[in-house]
């Protein structure tokens, strides 16, 4: 089968080094994946690849909704197709809450003013920050500054959202407000490929839980046929280092 | 009281006065022609200097190396003395404004290479993961940032070029600082050279001021 995301013999080098060692992946339309794995795994280096944030060699091939990922118009219909949400949120600092959201539709969308701010607005209320339109992003905590990003990606309506460790640059206390807002997304329908190190978010909320180390996928699966029972030894000493902190 | 008398005089003052107004005036036109060229020279220079081909940005680094480098006293000097030995006589003025300019836009070149480079990776990201082509990502997202990044050192190359132009008066242009020695020499007492420096200062006072207004604004700014 094919996936809505279909990824096939993906390789990436930096230099020398072998980051990614030929990856083949299909997601579906409407899964929710996890993507776990020690640092330097090529978890991030994956998912940035989707959306060419990464170039990526010749010979590998990713597929969105059927569209190639390549330079040019391809990559610019799949990038207002797939969203992406990254660990250090990115939002404009020069922007307010509100215009941070509306770029993207009035721009590439050519949205009319009045529509954007109007769907900004009710996208804010949606991440439950409402009263923090007129703010700027300095002006608000990391966690709402993380909701915010989610609402800008929400506004080119995606039908992919990709999750490069939004929780890993937050304070404890904060990271549950974002995966609360992630947790209902997911139950929105849209496609989420979430890297993280929130296992108890990803043995909950995901269809599928895959497994990386040294550029390759070691292992995927049901979450809880993975959390309980890794098939794999290196799945098996990974999650019993992370669970037992 | 003597000291007062000699570096206080205000009937010497007032005499001079029109001198140095009119050396004032010239000083200004001088500063701001020569801070404008400047401007236009750097915005050229940073992007050749970041965006050309790799011979073009090896010479632009170059260009930009030498002018930091080499004294503006003696560039100027080049520039008025020299030249005219290979058939380039310039006006003191035209000359002073040469000097000010190449040098002033070697440095300008590098404070705006500086606010592009400064702003974070993460901001070309976000914004080529929304779908903004790279016009639209440098007009909506870089270079509002990048401006507000240089002004605060652009004032201060600004407030450098207004006091250098003083070095003007070694070639003969009737600046405020020439004016004021020529107003001295005349009523052989030194208050034209106070009044002098009292004028540079009250240009030039609220602009260092202001740049340290800038810096604070834009430390508080940041996320």
């Amino acid at each position: 089968m094919t996936g809505y995301i279909s990824i096939r013999n993906l390789h990436k080098y930096y230099g020398p080094f072998h980051a990614l060692t030929g990856i083949d992946l299909d997601i579906a339309e409407g899964e929710v994946v996890c993507v776990v794995g020690p640092s330097g795994s090529g978890k991030s280096t994956l998912i940035r690849c989707i959306n060419m944030l990464e170039p990526f060699s010749e010979d590998s091939e990713i597929l969105v909704d059927g569209v190639r990922v390549k330079p040019g118009a391809n990559l610019a219909k799949v990038r207002t197709e797939v969203g992406m949400v990254f660990q250090s949120f990115n939002l404009f600092p020069h922007l307010t809450v509100r215009e941070n959201i509306m770029l993207a539709p009035r721009r590439v969308r050519r949205t009319r003013k009045s529509e954007a701010s109007a769907e900004a607005d009710r996208l804010l209320a949606r991440v439950g920050l409402t009263d923090h339109a007129d703010k700027y992003p300095s002006g608000l905590s990391g966690g709402q500054q993380q909701r915010v990003a989610i609402a800008r990606a929400l506004a080119m309506e995606p039908r992919a959202l990709l999750f490069d460790e939004p929780t890993s640059a937050l304070d404890p206390e904060m990271v549950g407000e974002v995966l609360d807002v992630m947790r209902d997304l997911a139950r929105s329908g849209v496609t989420m490929i979430v890297v993280t190190h929130e296992m108890g978010f990803a043995r909950q909320v995901a269809d599928r839980v895959i497994f990386m180390d040294g550029g390759a996928v070691v292992e995927s699966g049901d979450p809880a046929d993975i959390f309980a029972a890794p098939k794999e030894a290196r799945t098996r000493d990974f999650l019993q280092a992370v669970l037992d902190h | 009281m003597d000291l007062f008398e000699t570096f206080f005089n205000l009937e010497v003052l007032q005499q001079s006065w029109p001198m140095l107004i009119k050396g004032l005036w010239l000083t200004l036109k001088l500063g701001i022609a020569s801070i404008i060229a400047g401007l236009v020279l750097g915005l050229f220079l940073c992007l050749l200097r970041l965006y050309s081909v790799a011979p073009v940005r090896f010479l632009t680094r170059c260009y930009i190396n030498v002018f930091r480098s080499i004294p503006l006293l003696v560039l100027l000097i080049i520039v008025y003395y020299a030249l005219p030995f290979v058939g380039i006589r310039l006006s003191s003025f035209a000359s002073a404004m040469a000097a000010l300019t190449l040098v002033s836009g070697a440095y300008t070149a590098e404070i705006f290479r500086a606010g592009i480079e400064a702003v974070p990776k993460g901001q070309f990201e976000a914004a080529a993961a929304l779908g903004l082509s790279p016009r639209q990502t440098m007009a909506d997202v870089i270079l509002p940032q990048s401006v507000r990044i240089v002004i605060p050192p652009l004032t201060n190359n600004s407030i450098n070029v207004i006091k250098d132009t003083a070095l003007a008066s070694v070639v003969a242009m009737p600046d405020l600082l020439k004016q004021a020695t020529q107003a001295q020499a005349l009523a052989a007492n030194p208050t034209p050279l106070i009044g002098a420096a009292a004028i540079y200062l009250a240009f030039l006072l609220p602009a260092v001021l202001l740049v340290g207004q800038l810096e604070n604004r834009m430390n508080r700014g940041k996320s």
